[in-house]
């Protein structure tokens, strides 16, 4: 018996949507095994099963040949699953030490040993070649940081599988990096991992086998070795699709965005972003690149009104919008998709069609004098869905049951559709498919021939590289060098993002 | 669609569920205070509902008294229901009932105002005063980031010393009888019998409830204060100015609550009453507000069915059963809404 876990025959509906259908996946012991499909193929829906949040209709759980109920999580956990979720779930204010025990703290009498805590953990760091501090607080760590406290939080409560639903949508490519060398150094120990991601590079380097899912029915599976990214394409989508969009040449035209000397401060007092000077112009796509943590999010606040100017100036089309209210700087034509969709993006216990409303209800036609007009916002709400794909019952269901990737095709929809003159489009394809990756990719150049300024914030290079017209690259909040898609490649703007001043051109 | 109806009854069974279990398990409380044996289980829970519905439903005359109680709590149920919707915890709906109150009473003694303007003015006193009364926490939390239940529970006694001050001590005192002068008869809002003290008010308030229910689900406003509530950091992104939403919240809310104060001193009380504590209309609310969930409409209908109990504290009294049954009762109805709101949001965090 090779097989440490069988998923034999899953079925789950939720409603009218069948999420699994007589899906088979198979586990074996040391093995990387990737979950790969569509936004909404069921991904998810799967793992929770086997994490005992859902139970499925039908079928059956085996570990080590033996078939096995799981109703609850702290059942599947003392079965040595372990799950990090899509989107973490640490304590923000307790240190990496204590959020990796809580639950299972070690005790003495009644009071908590911290000492044996943070031996526990700084052992099992050094047994996986960690390198934290299990003193620091979460909120202090960068994403890929976080992940790995994720992570440890696993291996102290002794799992032997584990499953990471895309862990990489959030991370840096040297973070990625990174974390495939934990996941081979957990192989070689002995345990299991199955991955989620849509990234097929990843999934190609990574990987032992792989098992595709499409509209909840399993399509394939295979040694990776036996795989190409083509193969994979189609049988995720169902046909062969080209991953590259052509960007046509173009002049550019007056300037949309212009920042000049910015200062805005994190939220523990320090200067995030510290003199920072761009701008974007008219049919123009400026990418913002750098390691997460460099001042980006605290510059797309400010810019949007959420967070306070220090000094220094932003300006639409000439308008100065420093220090502006957010509904102002909607109003002077900045759409913004948000970085974190949760957070800022999506009210996930309101129906799609009210999350159109955010950002639009102050406006005819989505309401007249003091009332909302719900008819049209559920029009434009249906023909959002329609035209980016959005796999969802209906307009009317939370956005909370829709899977990730469809939340953040909605969240594009939405602000592409709203008319703008400066798009900012931060990781705009967090967390979807290739196919709608590509299509939002399309819909950012075509707003580009429309004459729109686009800025980019992305930590994935690859999007960076294949859109930007210039590369802006940002290091400790600061301009650390401007390059045109002439002179960009991969490796300049990699040590350009670790500080190292190089001259561009303007 | 067929989701969003199935989560809708879902929703309505709960609380059902729970005034169900909470009638069987008060059955037990009879059961003790009549010093019944076990066998004699389904004897207390007859006995139980026999007074709860011939005490509110055998003839019109009481109703007509359930519906006296009911309306306060409509009042403050759907002031609760602003709040709540916004995310917030107004437990000072106590005060600016209160101060609701003090306004009415106040304007009702004001001389040869015509019956129509009287009223229309003792609502506007309602109004400001309680209005004032949501401001001050609000505007609080919005300049300052004082939390707000701490502010609300010294403005609701501030609100009662000042209902005492003008009834035992200031020029309004009258003092044969530890109150306010009696309101003018102008200021009196008609009784629809000599018998009962049901007045136009219980329209009014029901009439409130729809208009709560238009602000809450079709108006820009009300969007705004719902989206604040869900999560105020997307609502913010969404160009929601929250703070100004979370004052304008807090002072509807007290608005609504000194409307129903003001009008209790017009229809029912007509004069303001020195308290040794609190009456407890705002608090006696929180659950209604909390077992309708949330929603103004249904909220008409809990008020009524809660109006019926505290109708029924005298009858169990006569009948020797401590009248504290009365919040056993709904104490146990707030511990599976509790429980319920729990749950969903577990099931909330669950979910990626
Ligand atoms: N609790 C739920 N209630 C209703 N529908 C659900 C629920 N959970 C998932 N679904 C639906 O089931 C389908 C599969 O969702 P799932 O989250 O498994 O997709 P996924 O493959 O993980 O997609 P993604 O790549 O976007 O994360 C989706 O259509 C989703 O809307
Ligand atoms: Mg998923």
């Amino acid at each position: 018996m090779d097989d440490k876990l069988e998923m034999i025959n899953i079925s789950k509906a939720f409603a009218s949507v069948k999420a699994n259908e007589a899906v088979n996946f198979t586990l074996m012991h040391g093995e990387t095994h990737v979950l790969i499909g569509e936004n909404g193929a069921g991904k998810t829906t799967l793992m929770n099963i086997l994490y005992g949040l859902y139970q499925q209709d039908n079928g059956e759980i085996r570990i080590d040949g033996k078939a096995v109920k799981i109703k609850r999580p702290s059942e599947s956990i003392a079965h040595g699953i372990g799950m990090v979720h899509q989107h973490f779930m640490l304590v923000e204010n307790l240190t990496v030490a204590e959020n990796v025990v809580l639950g299972q703290e070690p005790r003495r009498g009644v009071v908590l040993d911290m000492k044996k805590a943070v031996e526990t953990v700084e052992s099992l760091c050094k047994q996986y070649r960690f390198e934290l501090d299990p003193s620091q607080r979460i909120e202090d760590l960068s994403v890929g940081k976080q992940q790995k406290v994720e992570i440890l939080k696993l291996l102290y409560r002794g799992a032997d599988i584990l499953i990471l639903d895309e862990p990489t949508a959030v991370l840096t490519p040297s973070e990625i990096d990174e974390l495939g060398k934990i996941i081979r150094k957990l192989n070689e120990e002995g345990k299991s991992v199955i991955l989620i991601t849509h990234k097929l590079r990843e999934v190609m380097a990574m990987s032992d086998r792989l098992t595709v899912l499409r509209r909840g029915r399993v399509t394939g599976h295979m040694r990776t070795e036996d795989a190409t990214i083509e193969k994979l394409v189609e049988m995720m989508v169902g046909k062969a699709l080209s991953l590259e969009v052509e960007i046509p040449e173009q002049e550019c035209g007056e300037g949309v965005l212009e920042v000049q000397n910015l200062v805005v401060r994190d939220s523990r007092g320090h200067n995030a972003v510290n003199a920072l000077n761009f701008c974007v112009h008219r049919g123009e796509i400026v990418g913002l690149a750098g390691v997460d943590g460099n001042g980006q999010s605290e510059f797309i606040e400010a810019l949007m009104g959420l967070r306070k100017v220090q000094s220094g100036k932003i300006s639409i089309l000439g308008k100065d919008i420093t220090n502006k209210q957010n509904r102002a700087i909607i109003d002077a034509g900045i759409s913004c998709v948000a970085e974190d969709r949760h957070k800022r993006a999506v009210v996930l216990e309101m129906s799609l069609t009210e999350n159109t409303l955010l950002g639009n209800f102050a406006h005819e036609p989505f309401s007249r004098g003091i009332w909302l007009d719900y008819g049209y916002a559920t029009k434009l709400t249906e023909k959002l869905i329609n035209e980016f794909d959005v796999r969802t019952p209906s307009s009317e269901v939370n956005v909370m049951w829709l899977s990730g990737g469809n939340q953040q095709k909605y969240v594009v929809a939405r602000e592409i559709s709203r008319p703008h003159e400066l798009l900012v489009a931060a990781q705009p394809t967090r967390g979807v498919d290739i196919g709608a990756k590509r299509f939002i990719h399309e819909q950012i150049v075509k707003g580009r021939a429309q004459g729109k300024g686009v800025l980019l914030v992305s930590t994935e290079l690859d999007e960076i590289l294949s859109l930007s017209d210039r590369i802006v690259v940002i290091y400790k909040g600061a301009v650390a060098g401007v390059l045109t898609r002439a002179q960009a490649d991969e490796r300049l703007i990699g040590s350009m993002m670790l500080g190292d001043k190089a001259e561009g051109g303007k | 669609m067929g989701r969003k109806t199935k989560t809708q009854a879902l929703s309505a069974v709960a609380p059902i569920f729970s005034i169900i279990v909470a009638l069987l398990a008060s059955a037990l409380f009879v059961m003790w205070a009549k010093s019944m044996s076990v066998s004699e289980y389904f004897s207390a829970l007859r006995l139980l509902l026999d007074i709860i519905i011939t005490e509110s439903l055998s003839t019109p005359q009481k109703f007509m008294e359930v519906l006296v109680y009911a309306t306060p709590l409509l009042f403050c149920g759907l002031a609760h229901i602003i709040c709540f919707r916004c995310g917030l915890f107004n437990i000072g709906v106590e005060g600016q009932f209160i101060m609701g109150m003090v306004g009415g009473a106040l304007i009702g003694q004001l001389q040869g105002v015509p019956m129509l303007l009287h009223i229309a003015l003792m609502v506007l006193a309602g109004i400001i005063c309680g209005g004032l009364w949501g401001f001050l926490p609000g505007i609080l939390k919005a300049k300052r980031g004082t939390n707000e239940v701490v502010v609300c529970i010294m403005t609701n006694f501030i609100a009662m010393y000042i209902s005492n001050y003008i009834a035992l001590r200031s020029v309004f005192a009258d003092s044969q009888h530890d109150s306010s002068y009696t309101i003018q008869p102008h200021a009196q809002l008609p009784r629809f019998v000599p018998t009962s003290r049901l007045n136009i008010s219980v329209f009014m308030a029901i009439i409130l409830a729809f208009c709560v229910y238009l602000l809450l689900f079709w108006s820009k406003r009300g969007f705004q204060i719902r989206a604040v509530g869900l999560n105020a950091s997307a609502a913010e992104a969404g160009g929601v100015n929250t703070t100004w939403n979370i004052v304008l919240a807090l002072v509807i809310s007290g608005a609504i609550a000194g409307v129903g104060g003001a009008l209790q001193i017009s229809g029912v009380q007509t004069r303001l009453i020195s308290m040794a504590s609190f009456p407890n209309y705002g608090f006696d609310a929180i659950p209604v507000a909390l077992l309708c969930n949330k929603n103004p409409l249904a909220c008409v209908l809990v008020a009524i069915l809660f109006g019926a109990l505290r109708n029924c504290s005298r009858m169990f009294q006569i009948e020797g059963i401590p009248k504290d049954i009365v919040y056993v009762i709904q104490a146990i109805i707030i511990f599976f809404v509790a429980a319920d709101l729990i749950t969903k949001h577990l099931n909330k965090r669950r979910r990626a």
